[in-house]
């Protein structure tokens, strides 16, 4: 295994982030999660915040608030995070422990008829019947790789290859809330009504995000999902 | 206490400056599109700086006051209406903002401050979530929105520096820094005119021009952005990102709007045309701090007025 790289770049003026390499290390995404269990920990002086992707964290910062030494807000914040990354071990060639706990989330999907308009066409694409198709998106284990898009929507790694299929040519102009969808080789859920362009298999009647509960969205970069099928009867008696 | 929407306008949200807190799970900054304004505003009420105040793109509203009120108009400037400046409304007087003169989006800072709910620690309105300001969604005409008491009362007779309001112009030089695929366009992004599309909303800032042509593009992982990103799309016209805009985008990222020239781009309207000129993260991050110093200044100044008017 090559050595792993972390690089600091100046996002703006009042951001940064942290890329993690070589591009395409398996280690990336454990060592992602590694970084921003410490920052969430670290209580540095003048961060707002911070947002996991794929192989970068991003981190938020305020110029007026940042402490240490260095010219420029922008090298106290690099040296106060690098110093964080550091002593969580992100760059060392072993993968660090894992500092949150690890949670599996099952989410109940009814697959499917008016819920999921596309599984035909993936069934089709997949060359599977539609059953098979519910069958191999709920039989595997998927990792939230990053939180965004919209507020509380888990981009998913994991989904089995057969079933990746590229993004609709026209988005739709409102996919319903709790649609679980399929883009090019991630899976992910919709938790607001919203434009979207993946192509939708199936609903689920969980909420992923509530803006009044702390925290407030049910997912978080690093959890593990399974997605649990259920039928039209049980999805209504959930609602 | 309340405060009576008697005409909506083209656009208007309650917002104060955001919720900074909560990019970890995806949601968006919010807030003011200019802080600058809102923030000078409030101050000059004797508010909290963070205080929630009205956003109102372009114009054509109407607020009323039953029990009277003190406010600050900042920002877009509205015929009739003296802005930057404290102003005393009687008891059932409005505060009506008529035809846009200069700027795109005018707040009114109310004394005592826009008292709805708190959602995500802000007052801030997402409107595409469905939460915060009011009720989750743009002021409608009959609107009854809370105000912390509100009151007629005396004003001190103050002003904001002309150094915190800003020269809006349709045709703006926005400073930026460069963004990590700046390489990707070369010379192009800083030497074009770019026109500001109609679609642009709070969410991004739609630029439309010759298209930016990128040499050795590659797929991007997805990755963090802020407001004042300026993502280019496989289409080659560059969008400058807004308050409500997503936390993270996989587009090439060309460069940053430096934080000083934020307001700049609040204020910018559809039609208006925009050049980029490139300064160094030094400079970017030395104007920001010569801002935040100026807005102390007033901080320290303009307590010290409100106290002494009691």
């Amino acid at each position: 295994m090559k050595k792993p790289v972390l690089t600091c770049e100046p996002l703006g003026d009042s951001a940064l982030t942290v890329t993690i390499g070589p591009p395409g290390d398996p280690s990336i995404p454990a060592r992602v999660r590694a970084l921003a269990a410490a920052l969430a920990k670290a209580r540095l002086p003048g961060l707002l915040d911070f947002a996991p992707a794929y192989a970068s964290v991003t981190v938020f910062y305020d110029p007026a608030r940042t402490e240490g030494e260095g010219a420029l807000p922008f090298h106290r914040m690099q040296a106060a995070v690098m110093d964080c990354a550091d002593s969580a071990r992100v760059g060392h060639r072993r993968v660090p422990r894992r500092e949150l706990e690890d949670r599996l989330v099952e989410i109940p999907v009814c697959y499917g008829g008016e819920f999921g308009p596309d599984l035909p066409e993936i069934a089709e694409r997949a060359r599977l019947p539609p059953r098979d198709v519910i069958a191999r998106h709920s039989g595997v284990e998927y990792r939230v790789e990053a939180i965004g898009f919209v507020p509380g929507f888990p981009y998913l790694s994991g989904l089995p290859q057969r079933l990746h299929a590229p993004r609709r040519a026209t988005p739709r102009e409102l996919v319903p809330a709790g649609s679980v969808g399929i883009g090019g080789a991630q899976t992910g859920v919709y938790p607001l009504a919203t434009p979207g362009g993946w192509n939708l298999i199936g609903r689920t009647p969980s909420t992923l995000f509530r803006p009044l509960d702390n925290p407030p969205a049910l997912l978080r970069a690093g959890d593990r999902v399974v997605f649990r099928p259920i039928t039209a009867e049980e999805f209504a008696v959930w609602k | 206490m309340e405060m009576r929407v008697l005409r909506a306008g083209v656009y208007s949200t309650v917002q104060d400056r955001g919720r900074p807190a909560f990019r970890h799970a995806g949601v968006p900054l919010s807030g003011a599109m200019d802080p600058v304004a809102l923030r000078v505003g409030n101050l000059l009420v004797g508010n909290d700086e963070n205080a929630a105040g009205m956003e109102v793109t372009l114009g054509g509203a109407e607020f009323l006051f039953p029990r009277g009120a003190i406010v600050a108009v900042t920002g877009a400037a509205y015929e009739g209406v003296p802005g930057w400046k404290p102003l005393a409304l009687a008891p059932g007087q409005s505060l009506r903002l008529g035809p846009c003169l200069r700027g795109a989006r005018g707040y009114v800072a109310v004394r005592g401050g826009i008292s709805v709910p708190l959602v995500l620690g802000s007052r801030s309105t997402y409107q595409r979530g469905g939460w915060g300001g009011h009720e989750g969604r743009r002021l409608q005409d009959g609107d009854l929105v809370p105000v912390e008491g509100a009151a007629a009362g005396h004003v001190p007779a103050i002003m904001a520096a002309w150094s915190l309001r800003p020269e809006y112009s349709d045709a703006p030089i926005l400073r930026l820094v460069a963004g990590a695929q700046a390489g990707w366009f070369g010379e192009a992004l800083t030497s074009r005119e770019f026109r500001v599309d109609p679609r642009s909303d709070r969410m991004g800032l739609r630029l439309a021009g010759e298209p930016l042509a990128a040499r050795d593009a590659k797929e991007l992982a997805s990755s963090g952005v802020v407001p004042g990103t300026i993502q280019v799309p496989p289409d080659g016209q560059p969008i400058v990102l807004g308050a409500d805009a997503q936390t993270i985008g996989g587009y090439a990222q060309a460069g940053h709007v430096a934080a000083v020239d934020l307001p700049l781009v609040a204020q910018l309207r559809p039609g208006d045309r925009v050049r980029f000129r490139t300064i160094t993260l030094a400079e970017a991050q030395w104007l920001a701090l010569q801002r935040e110093q100026e807005i102390a200044l007033l901080r320290a100044g303009l307590q010290a007025r409100w106290e002494q008017a009691g």
